[in-house]
């Protein structure tokens, strides 16, 4: 407290922030972004391991022996698909009942609020077929769930056919405390959907399915299993859910454990990790690794079927059976024993999954960065903003109490706000924040609502008409400054910019501290790219340079900038038409995850990141 | 100056009234920061519920309020919405009248120390004018109507709104200098809350001031005012006690209420310090505790009584505050209130020295509230550590900052006598400091 109260060092620490504001602000940023590019480095990393009791300590032997009978299952499957044209209902719930099954299924239905055009559906019709495996040893109180999605084509024969045998085996032991739930849905993340909402009774998107017959007790995990091979070389795992929200560290623990245990390979975003840890090559390695994740979880999509889990406080995860050239192949005994490894440990939880960590970020599957370690990185940045902040609100302090007028005590408590002066800039400030919150509402309302209007008016379809609305108006918010300032008469002077840049800078502190704790990736990606911008950005000086660096640290640049670096990690690089592409593609996926799943990404960039940074345009174009 | 006061109640019931009718009430209905579980309205409707059914309303282990409030709603509960609505616009023009006649007071105490020669030569622009002055009255009214914690406990119907009601009114017949009334509205305030009782003390001051009765305690006349005001005030709670007894036949109501805000069962989280230490401690230990935290309110008015004996309304806001901060179930209605006087001492803004900090602290806090609810109890990825730091976060900003308004208020007080420059022995400039 004595810096707080001490004049003299309030004094000096007030000195310190005026002068070198700047070089403190650059320090800030190098620091944050360097302790980002460290964490995939050894020091920042913690060594993976078990927390939970009930799942460390406790030794099973895996001996699933179906192997062959899962294929069996698979080709069977795969020719009733075939036949009947979607997924197999009667088939599976014969099967299913023929193992001993209590089996049920669930029809749903949804129409999306505009076509999907990359997986060609609008009036999405199916079933979810599931059968639950009564636990012998104890009441249905709790219960675990193996998931499947029934794709179109081939794809996920042999993940069906691995079930049903996995199904076929669990049924023939007795240790089992809790049900097991092994599931069939149709079109993926929206049959996933209709089904947890189902389960839990509750309605939260607009899907409309018939109530669930059958029931087992609280899931307590869920694994989902995607798998279109014979053989597979290696397993890869998906941790992270919708809006970035990731499993109990302890499930991926537990995954890795035993592909350890039986020799499997199993990467993360598709990366094998390295065994030398202290050279440059590995430390590059596990930072794309840790980049990946980082873009993946930044946005907010769930990627597997994994992610809707989460949502209902059900740790899950998604693992994929891989097939590339390696020569070493693994058959289905090996898979089917890692699964059946994987239930028996979670059979043993005696309470839910909650010691490990929720918050990490993965620069390989054997280590780990914890929440504290990362969040400085962000702080960093934040803290750029902060003495921004400082900065102004100072310096507006002292233009207020004019440069003769003699500070009383000398701290800068001594602000003299004559209210005269101080209420028309307040007000000036009102339209900019009023029209910028006006073209964010439009942004987030109208693509879609106004769709039919654009569809009869120009020649394109329903989604290219949403996608294109987005980027109209996106751009046309840019035009914006040169209506307000009509608008406010009488405010130029340098307090006005200022005063509505320190609001903008504030306003964006908030903004993201608060995403930044839902969703570190988003937030850390906005806080790069953003803060430095934000914090430089003033009508005076080298203006059009200004305004180009502001353009390249929008949203939507970012969001673009962000597909080129993702296909260059996965090492499948796109020309400039090609990713063009990709990003339209991603503003309509990120309006479809909005509307079909809940995902808060669209919305918090329409509604509020959009509109500060139009207040920073605004700034920047102060008359 | 009653246009614009009528303009402001317009917004402010405009906004309360679209947002009764959006899909936000409900959700701000639930939030915890809104509704404690004292003056939550699904258990004002439960309450009622069970008296219509001819069971003590206390009979379950639901219901807190005052059988003053439930007999309220049990002839008003088709216009509940009205009624909050009503509250909240009477207290905004009771603190108006209340503050216009405060400048007043304090223009003429001014004028009279000024006439005086108790000033100090240099202090010109430390003096008040009416110019300044002016607007005060109305920046109060439309602070309490448009603050947004304010509008929040209004859609989520918290009793919390009446409770604030009352104390505005005990504030405007105090400052009226009333003493009957003022008796009577503390008495319904205490009645309503408890914590009130503390007012007692600036109420004091002021009617003492008012009067020109000097407090010394070998003075008779002060010692015959207080002991009628003490008396006033004790019939009347005492009335309205025993009001309460006929109306439901029990005593049931006095654990039910006043035990529950003292001994503090209830755990939800709320926005106050209570809750995560008593989810932690011990069973055996938290009889000790209970008494020391509930203490903390009651405490700190002898020292603030002795040290603003001259000034009995900052005193009064102080007090106000400190029991925002303190008391057992605090919801944001309650700092919204305390929050609606700080225009009353915009004059001390030149001595803040941390205002700026403090309220982006408070409004971040006021933001990350929900956010951390949401991770706990919805993501279940945080714990409730992290909804507590953020708790912590915000009472303790809210302390500094009530420190901050007291530092500068005897600041400026020692400013208006010693003289606005202070120089040392050897004639350099002198600095105040706070050890």
């Amino acid at each position: 407290m004595g810096l707080l109260s001490d004049p003299y060092r309030r004094r000096a620490l007030s000195r310190l922030i005026l002068r070198l504001n700047t070089p403190l602000c650059i320090l800030s940023y190098l620091a944050g972004l360097g302790w980002f590019l460290g964490l995939a480095s050894l020091p920042f990393t913690l060594r993976s391991y078990m927390s939970e009791n009930a799942m460390g300590s406790t030794m099973v032997e895996e001996q699933f022996v179906f192997g062959e009978r899962a294929l069996s299952y698979a080709r069977e499957f795969a020719g009733h698909k075939k036949k009947v044209g979607g997924i197999p209902v009667a088939w599976l719930e014969k099967t299913m009942w023929n193992l001993g099954l209590e089996v049920y299924k669930q029809p749903f239905s949804r129409t999306l609020p505009f076509p999907d055009e990359m997986r060609e559906r609008y009036m999405v019709k199916g079933t979810n077929v599931y059968g639950i495996l009564r636990a012998p040893r104890a009441a249905s109180t709790e219960s675990l769930v193996l998931s499947v999605p029934c794709s179109t084509g081939q794809h996920n024969n042999q993940a069906v056919g691995l079930m049903l045998a996995l199904a076929s085996y669990f049924r023939g032991q007795i240790y089992w405390a809790k049900d097991i739930i092994f599931l069939v849905n149709e079109h993926d993340l929206i049959g996933m959907e209709a089904w947890l909402e189902a389960y839990h009774d509750v309605n939260v998107t607009e899907v409309l399915s018939s109530g669930m017959l059958g029931r087992a007790g609280a899931i307590q995990a869920a694994v989902s299993l995607e798998l279109s091979s014979d053989v597979i070389t290696s397993f890869d795992v998906a941790v992270e859910g919708l809006n970035g929200q990731l499993p109990n560290l302890d499930l991926v623990n537990l995954f890795y454990a035993f592909c350890q245990k039986n020799g499997l390979l199993c990467t993360i975003q598709g990366k094998l990790q390295r065994t030398d840890w202290d050279t440059l090559p590995a430390y590059v390695h596990s930072l794309q690794t840790l980049l990946l994740m980082v873009l993946k979880q930044g946005s907010g999509r769930p990627q597997g079927d994994h992610g809707l889990f989460l949502r209902y406080h059900i740790e899950a995860i998604t693992v994929r059976g891989i097939n590339s050239f390696r020569q070493y192949k693994y058959d289905m005994g090996t898979v089917g024993k890692t699964l059946e490894g994987m239930f028996r440990k979670l059979n043993n939880l005696l309470e839910r999954l909650h010691q490990s960590y929720f918050f990490y970020l993965l620069p390989s599957l054997a280590r780990f960065v914890s929440i504290g370690v990362y969040m400085p990185a962000f702080g960093f940045l934040i803290l750029i903003l902060v003495l921004k902040a400082l900065d102004l609100w100072m310096k507006l302090s002292k233009c207020d109490a004019g440069p003769e007028e003699q500070l009383c005590d000398g701290d800068q408590g001594a602000v003299h706000a004559a209210a005269e002066e101080s209420r028309p800039g307040l007000l000036t400030l009102v339209p900019p924040l009023l029209i910028c919150h006006a073209t964010g509402l439009t942004l987030y309302f109208l693509p879609v609502l106004g769709q039919h209007m654009a569809t009869q008016h120009f020649p394109v379809s329903e989604s290219e008409a949403v996608v294109l609305t987005v980027i109209a108006i996106y751009v046309a918010g840019l035009a914006l400054p040169h209506n307000t300032h009509r608008v406010l008469t009488g405010c130029g002077s340098e307090r006005g910019w200022m005063t509505l840049k320190l609001l903008s800078l504030l306003y964006l502190a908030m903004l993201l501290g608060c995403i930044a704790l839902i969703n570190f990736s988003l937030g850390f990606l906005l806080a790069v790219t953003m803060v430095p911008v934000a914090a430089i950005v003033q009508p005076k000086g080298p203006k059009y340079l200004y305004a180009v660096l502001l353009v390249l640290v929008t949203p939507a640049v970012t969001l673009l900038l962000s597909i080129v670096l993702y296909q260059e990690l996965i090492e499948y690089p796109v020309s400039a038409l090609e990713c063009w592409q990709l990003f339209l593609q991603a503003v309509s996926e990120g309006l479809l995850d909005h509307y079909l799943y809940g995902s808060i990404v669209f919305p918090f960039i329409a509604l509020f990141v959009y509109p500060c940074w139009l207040l920073l345009w605004n700034v920047l174009f102060w008359k | 100056m009653a246009a614009p006061l009528v303009l402001g109640i317009l917004v402010a019931v405009t906004v309360r009234a679209v947002l009764y009718r959006s899909s936000l009430a409900g959700f701000i209905s639930e939030r915890v920061e809104v509704a404690s579980p004292l003056n939550a309205w699904k258990r004002v409707v439960e309450g009622l519920a069970l008296l219509d059914l001819g069971v003590s309303p206390y009979s379950g282990d639901v219901f807190h309020e005052t059988p003053l409030i439930i007999y309220l709603f049990h002839f008003l509960i088709e216009y509940s919405e009205l009624v909050f609505m009503i509250t909240d616009v009477l207290t905004a023009v009771a603190l108006y009248l209340a503050v216009q006649d405060f400048n007043k007071v304090v223009f003429k105490k001014q004028k009279l120390l000024m006439e005086l020669d108790q000033y100090a030569s240099d202090v010109a622009e430390l003096i008040r004018t009416p110019m300044e002055m002016h607007y005060i009255p109305l920046k109060v009214a439309l602070f309490y109507l448009l603050n947004p914690y304010t509008v929040m406990s209004c859609v989520a119907k918290s009793t919390c709104a009446i409770n604030n009601t009352v104390i505005a009114f005990f504030i405007l017949t105090t400052i009226k200098g009333s003493t009957l009334l003022s008796a009577i509205f503390l008495a319904l305030a205490t009645y309503q809350s408890l914590y009130p009782l503390t007012l007692f003390a600036p109420a004091l001051l002021y009617l003492l001031q008012r009067q020109f009765i000097p407090v010394k305690l070998k003075s008779k006349g002060f010692w015959l005012y207080t002991t009628q005001y003490a008396a006033l005030y004790l019939c009347s709670l005492m009335v309205i006690v025993c009001l309460s007894f006929f109306l439901l036949n029990s005593w049931d109501f006095i654990p039910s209420v006043y035990g529950f805000i003292l001994s503090v069962p209830d755990l939800t989280p709320n926005i106050g310090l209570f809750w995560y230490f008593f989810a932690e401690m011990f069973e055996h230990f938290s009889l000790f505790f209970v008494c020391v935290f509930q203490i903390n309110v009651f405490f700190y008015t002898i020292p603030l009584a002795v040290k603003l004996k001259e000034h009995p309304i900052f005193f009064l806001f102080v007090q106000l505050a400190i029991i925002s901060i303190f008391k057992s179930y605090p919801t944001v209605g309650d700092v919204a209130l305390y929050m609606a006087f700080l225009p009353l001492w915009s004059h001390l803004y030149r001595f803040l020295r941390n205002i700026f900090i403090l309220s982006c602290v408070l409004i971040a806090c006021s933001l990350l509230f929900p956010v951390l609810w949401h991770l706990w109890i919805y993501a279940g990825s945080a714990n409730s550590n992290f909804y507590y730091a953020i708790t912590l976060t915000f009472n303790v900003g809210q302390i500094l900052l009530i420190s901050d308004y007291f530092y500068a208020f005897l600041r400026r007080e020692y400013y208006l006598t010693h003289g606005l420059y202070l120089t040392r022995k050897d004639g350099t400039e002198a600095m105040l400091v706070l050890k």
